[in-house]
């Protein structure tokens, strides 16, 4: 009977479960087991063949695949197991993971610890209710880039895109440089939620109109999409009367949000923090099941995978480190509030015996903003605070706050934005 | 020459096929579209009425209560969904409760087991998520949900175990009266039959033209719907209306068998063919569904959809001969689906009236078991691997459902040859992220099986390409 | 006079260029008055993409030029792919096709892809 105890099980073996399953190794846990339900190491990194990945981890621009490589490497030298075509089914509070393959059937492992790096997944057409019929044609655009980057299939000739995140500014791209034709990007919001970089190199380079404060209000066609009709909204994004446009098209691309993806964390028994859809973590990466981490999209959608490995390599050592050592020392917890302009953070809690010199400190602002500054409050007082020339939903903000600030707060801290 | 031809495949005809398909006679079944359960059956509420709505004495009212008997006993022979979960109709003013107690005495008067009045603190003993302003309601404890489209497919199956012939994607374009009984032109050539059994649903009133006088017209009324995660299937434990209207039955509110939250349907008129959902009649749904239950939360929708119903001017079903030998089954509305068994009954008893001999065959195929991995134990799960390990592979993430159950239902005697075929029988492509992980796995596993190119997979009906070409095949527009 | 926004780093400057004389106004710093010149006079960009692939198991293999090519042969660049066919197996970095549309630049692969047994 196969020895099924390990000291850590990673779930998911894309950008975050491999940066966690490597840091896990360099923490010095013993047996380290990497699941993955797809048959090959890399993630969602495999299918976004564009570049632009790993500025701030390794100063160089990388596509995906190469990305994932790096770290694909780096756990190839190391000694952790991979099962890869192997879906977890379930992870309980014991910490013992269900899951299946054909190889080795319904397995049952446990593990010191458990890192879920589970990731996300796209939010659909029926998230936000698109009337009309329901022709063939509409995809989530994640979907469209695996039929067309993976399987190397086009999925339509004359597309419209909804949503101008990096998702749907990307797939213009590459549906136009494949020979599409793109119609149009329209965008709910009164601003994109992509990078800069991204409207200019995936929608100017091509001509492709973008249309702010605009969304699709009906999807026509009988077997496939012939057309879409798209409406100005007002301030309460609710389509205006009257300003109707039709596309032609046989093809709607929606980039409409990510979702992380937590029907395990539930299971698990892990606390949720509704703020960003994810597993509340601690300064380490801890969710509220000791032993039981979490990275990656998983907790919270990212847009760089910079950050990802960043996370994901905190809780991978943690994950060995409560292997080794057992759980984290508790002592003080502060909770972190999103205050003003902030919709969440992570982590949600900090253990101050926990940290060594600084906590980074993850947010998103709820709006664009100029000149800002950033202020950690513990009360009325200000423990630290950080000049931005330029904020935006679309792009998630970093901090580091020293311990020694930290120490000054009881029970409380509060992260929020002010413009100048 | 046939016995019997059987016009549509959803559940009514469907039911006729396999009641024919006891009997030793030669029966076929002619569906316009490209599987079984293409219409209003896998459009609707899926719910087995209780049947305390129809007018003591109508026929409705007799079949809806058979038919709803029958369906239990067939969902349990044939392992379909299906839940007895009882249902209420609330009312909100005193006007309300009058009509509630009205549809109390329809249901004593036909026969409709275990109805009784609920008090206010009754109901929200039940229903603790109801709205405070409900007044009392009609409890039905017999009322059910089910899989209506599975249903059909497992007596459309068991059919063509049994004999029957089922031709896919040959619609009826006219009927011809000739010696000894009709034949039928249809898009595959002519077929010949001693009786014909119009099921055609929305267009019963068409086919029958074909015939003769159809004697009623269909009245296309849609119905839009919400459906939403499984984290919102908790809201309620019944089948929660809404008292009936002119419109009919209104908006309700109910868990499906997959533990989901259905809400709706409005009634508004349509085209016969025309599923599209309205903005305004999503809306009004929303509207009226949180009247009975104000905390259902929307944000956790993850498909909408619409039926049309095959209403007409008249109010009760509409079962008897066009022409000699030619039997219509019309103005199938709700309680249709509820109703379908007993409707077959009596469309068999108009088969042997027109002269067509019904012998009942010694045996047949009545019987049918489906292996659902996501609801297997961990050591059945580990056993069904063990005897096929394509039951390792998890290809809907959302639903559990494996390649294993993928395979056989591609290999079952009604195939499904499309995404939403395997869909229906699957539930792959069912949950929270609507196919978007498993469609192109499961794309490439139904071309695989059907030795068929991937370009050549539809998502559903006819037309519904998903795919237009490989890349790098050089593209249409460069630069322009 | 060309307005466009720099992608040198994530403020996005407004620019404006002046066709004639290349001068550039909005930049917030020398950087972006070199984007902007560029933009105008030789703009390029880095593309990426796949190629067919055989013996790997999947069926494409993604792949980038390994500089910035003038941004006027995308296309071109884009059409000399479509008779690339590479065979498992792969490595990260092996040439796919030299010297695309004579730009001096190689198309590479970016994806380890081993032979499928």
């Amino acid at each position: 009977m196969e020895n099924n105890r390990y000291d850590v099980i990673v779930i998911g073996a894309g950008p975050a479960g491999l940066a966690a399953a490597e840091a896990a190794h360099k923490g010095g846990a013993g047996r380290i087991l990497l699941l993955e339900r797809d048959n090959t190491l890399g993630g969602i990194l495999n299918q976004c063949i564009h570049n632009g990945f790993g500025l701030h981890y390794f100063k160089e621009e990388l596509t995906g695949p190469e990305y994932a490589g790096r770290f694909i490497e780096l756990v190839r030298k190391t000694n952790v197991e991979v099962k890869t075509d192997t879906m977890v089914l379930a992870v309980t509070p014991e910490k013992r993971v269900h899951a299946v393959n054909e190889k080795d059937g319904y397995i049952v492992l446990e593990a010191a610890s458990i890192v879920l790096c589970m990731g996300c997944r796209e939010r659909t057409r029926g998230a936000i209710s698109i009337p009309g019929a329901r022709p063939a044609g509409v995809f989530t655009a994640g979907a469209a880039q695996r039929y067309l980057n993976i399987e190397g299939y086009m999925v339509g000739h004359r597309v419209v895109i909804l949503g101008s995140g990096d998702i749907g500014l990307i797939m213009a791209r590459r549906m136009t440089l494949e020979g599409a034709k793109v119609l149009a990007c329209v965008e709910v919001m009164p601003y994109s939620g992509g990078l800069t970089r991204n409207i200019v190199q995936c929608l100017h380079d091509y001509n492709i109109p973008l249309y702010l404060s605009h969304t699709v209000t009906k999807i026509e066609g009988e077997g496939r999409l012939t057309g879409v009709t798209v409406q100005q909204v007002d301030e309460n994004r609710a389509p205006v009367p009257g300003t109707e446009m039709h596309f032609d098209c046989d093809t709607l691309l929606l980039s409409v949000g990510l979702i992380p993806e937590n029907e395990l964390s539930g299971g698990a028994g892990v606390e949720m923090d509704r703020r960003h859809n994810g597993p509340m973590v601690y300064e380490n990466m801890e969710t509220s099941v000791p032993g039981i981490f979490a990275a990656g999209n998983v907790v919270h959608v990212h847009d760089l995978v910079d950050f990802v490995t960043g996370e994901s390599q905190r809780a991978g050592a943690a994950a060995a480190r409560f292997a080794r050592q057992g759980p984290a020392p508790e002592g003080r917890v502060l909770e972190v509030e999103n205050g003003a302009s902030v919709t969440y953070t992570v982590p949600g809690k900090i253990r101050l015996a926990n940290v060594d010199k600084a906590v980074e400190i993850f947010f998103r602002v709820n709006r664009v903003c100029g000149n800002s500054v950033i202020r950690v409050m513990a009360g009325s007082e200000q423990l630290a605070a950080y000049k931005r020339e330029h904020l935006a939903p679309g792009e998630m903000e970093r901090i580091s706050v020293p311990r020694v600030l930290l120490e000054k707060a009881d029970g409380c801290i509060t992260v929020s934005v002010e413009e100048a | 020459m046939l016995d019997v031809a059987v016009i549509g495949c959803g559940i009514v005809g469907a039911n006729v096929a396999y009641l024919l398909s006891q009997h030793k006679l030669r029966a076929a079944v002619f569906e316009k579209e490209n599987d079984v359960s293409m219409g209003t059956t896998r459009a609707n509420s899926a719910i087995v009425h209780a049947g305390y709505d129809p007018e003591p004495g109508t026929a409705m009212a007799r079949l809806n209560v058979r038919g709803s008997a029958l369906t239990k006993e067939q969902c349990a022979a044939f392992d379909v969904k299906y839940r007895q979960i009882g249902s209420l109709v609330l009312a909100f003013s005193d006007e309300e409760m009058a009509t509630v107690r009205r549809l109390y005495e329809n249901g004593v008067a036909n026969g409709v087991p275990g109805v009784r009045v609920l008090t206010r603190e009754e109901t929200l003993a039940m229903e603790p998520n109801l709205s405070d302003a409900v007044c009392g309601a009609l409890y039905a404890p017999s009322a059910a949900i089910v899989e209506p489209w599975d249903l059909a497919l497992a007596l459309a199956e068991a059919a063509v175990e049994n004999g029957v012939e089922l031709h896919l994607e040959t619609a009826v374009t006219g009927a011809e009266k000739i010696s000894g009984g009709w034949r039928l032109h249809t898009a595959k050539g002519d077929f010949e039959a001693r009786a014909v059994v119009n099921a055609a649903g929305v267009e019963a009133d068409l086919v029958a033209a074909m015939a003769g006088e159809p004697g009623f017209t269909t009245i296309p009324s849609r119905g839009e719907y919400y459906l939403l995660d499984k984290s919102q299937g908790y809201v309620v434990n019944h089948v929660v209306f809404q008292c009936p209207n002119r419109d009919g039955k209104g908006v309700l509110v109910s868990p499906t068998v997959h533990y989901n939250l259905i809400v709706g349907p409005n009634a508004e008129p349509s085209g016969r063919e025309d599923v599209s959902t309205q903005a305004d009649a999503l809306a009004f749904v929303r509207e009226k569904a949180v009247k009975s239950v104000p905390g259902v939360n929307f944000r956790e929708n993850i498909r909408n959809f619409a039926g049309v119903r095959a209403n007409t001017d008249q109010s009760d079903f509409i079962i008897g001969e066009t022409a000699p030998g030619f039997i219509t089954l019309g103005g199938i509305k709700s309680p249709g689906l509820s109703s379908a068994p007993a409707i077959a009954e009596d469309a068999l008893a108009l088969v042997a009236g027109a002269g067509v001999a019904l012998e009942k065959k010694e045996s047949f195929v009545h019987t049918r078991t489906k292996k659902r991995f996501n609801e297997m134990t961990p050591q059945q799960k580990a056993e069904a691997i063990r005897e096929n390990p394509l039951y390792g592979r998890v290809i809907c993430r959302c639903e559990t459902v494996t390649e294993g159950e993928i395979v056989d239902a591609l290999h079952r005697p009604i195939p499904p040859r499309t995404i939403d075929g395997v869909k229906r029988r699957c539930t792959a492509g069912m949950g929270r992220c609507q196919g978007g992980f498993c469609g192109p796995r499961v794309h490439e596993i139904i071309a695989r099986e059907l030795g068929i190119s991937q370009q050549d997979v539809l998502k559903d009906r006819a037309g519904s390409y998903i795919i237009t070409g490989t890349t790098k095949e050089g593209g249409l527009h460069h630069g322009e | 006079m060309a307005n466009i926004i720099c992608i040198v780093c994530p403020k996005g400057c407004r620019l404006a260029v002046d066709e004639n004389t290349l001068a550039v106004t909005g930049n917030g710093c020398p950087r972006g008055a070199e984007y902007g010149k560029n933009e105008l006079t030789h703009p390029v960009r880095v593309v990426t993409s796949t190629v067919r692939v055989e013996g790997a198991g999947i069926c494409r293999c993604p792949v980038k030029t390994a500089g910035s090519v003038p941004k006027e042969k995308m296309f071109a660049v884009m059409d000399a792919l479509d008779s690339v066919c590479l065979h498992a197996p792969v490595h990260c970095g092996d040439v796919a096709l030299a010297d695309v549309c004579g730009t001096g630049v190689d198309v590479v692969a970016t994806r380890e892809l081993p032979a499928a047994e």
